[in-house]
């Protein structure tokens, strides 16, 4: 019983604020540079969720995430669909821990 | 409905698959982990599959069922939880804005799915959300991985470790480098692009230690934000 209070007290917390924007975007205005900075959220988030999450794919091991992360960066820059950008990443994981 | 209007509506949910598939190939492994982890904690099917519906928070799921195992009491398990999430805020603010055209029941259907994943193959991918029905697009994207995470925890409940086990570590790079694979070809189209991933880089790893992975993310996004509003020039968006 006292799980299904946890999920429950976990899924409210997490709705609540992915949610709320839905509501009050309509409603606001919002100036030029809250636009600019709303439209900059992406690359920022992208930043902040690779890095330094990508060396803990190994813990004990930071730089085969590193160095995965930069056979990424180089497929992806040479135009390589980001399917196969992650299957190359996955396979130098695997090839580095066997 | 003409044939022509399907016909778009078709494609969309085609290009929303393809977008969302490296989503799914992410989300498999680590679903069925969580669901190994789970059982371990001591968490029924029914729980850790209820968990995967309501929650739909990777990271959170994970620290919610180790809790949970340690016998940690449900209120700080569930502030935890807050912290670690109130990120999807800040990704909701920046979406919905990108949607604000959208009638208000997809603005609300498609916040309920929102992912860090899902947050960032779909504001990537504007060109096909800003055509018509794209709300098809964003919405095969959302379903498609809530689909694939649900069903993995109940894989991971139900078979255990099916995946062998330096596999599994292996596949555990595919949501990173998704996330670099969206940013690269954004950095090459645009250079400036990349001083605010950078930064954003840079400030959470210097913070996070301090203050926890949750607002590493929080902080790390809203001030690396906050130097696109003096680095970016309207006209190249």
């Amino acid at each position: 019983m006292m799980i299904w209070v946890i999920i429950i007290g976990m899924a409210l917390v997490t709705v609540i604020p992915r949610i709320i924007p839905a509501f009050i975007v309509d409603f606001i205005q919002f100036p030029d540079w809250v636009n600019k900075w709303l439209q900059a959220i992406p690359y920022a988030a992208l930043g902040a969720l690779i890095f330094p999450g990508i060396m803990t794919v190994v813990p004990d091991q930071p730089y085969i995430g590193v160095a995965a992360g930069i056979v990424a960066i180089l497929l992806a820059w040479l135009r390589i669909h980001v399917i196969l950008v992650v299957l190359s990443a996955i396979l130098t994981v695997f090839l580095l821990t066997i | 409905m003409s044939l022509e209007e399907k016909q778009v509506i078709k494609m969309q949910i085609r290009d929303g698959f393809i977008a969302g598939s490296p989503i799914v190939v992410g989300y498999l492994p680590i679903a069925i982990a969580y669901g190994v982890l789970a059982k371990q904690a001591g968490m029924t099917l029914m729980e850790l599959t209820g968990m995967s519906l309501l929650v739909y928070a990777g990271a959170a799921q994970f620290m919610g069922a180790g809790m949970i195992g340690l016998g940690v009491s449900a209120l700080e398990i569930i502030i935890a939880t807050f912290v670690l999430n109130f990120r999807h805020f800040v990704m909701s603010l920046s979406f919905i804005n990108q949607i604000k055209q959208y009638a208000m029941k997809w603005k609300f259907g498609l916040s309920l799915g929102l992912t860090d994943e899902t947050f960032s193959v779909s504001s990537i991918y504007k060109k096909q959300g800003n055509q018509a029905y794209g709300y098809f697009f964003y919405g095969t994207i959302m379903l498609t991985s809530y689909l694939s995470w649900v069903l993995g925890s109940f894989l991971g409940g139900v078979l255990g470790d099916i995946i062998p086990q330096n596999l599994s570590q292996s596949m555990g790079v595919a949501l990173y480098a998704m996330f670099i694979g969206l940013l690269i070809p954004s950095i090459r189209k645009y250079k400036r692009i990349a001083i605010i991933s950078i930064a954003a880089m840079l400030i959470n790893y210097i913070v996070s230690p301090y203050i926890g992975d949750g607002w590493g993310i929080v902080v790390g996004t809203v001030l690396g934000a906050c130097i696109g509003i003096f680095v970016l020039e309207e006209e190249k968006l």
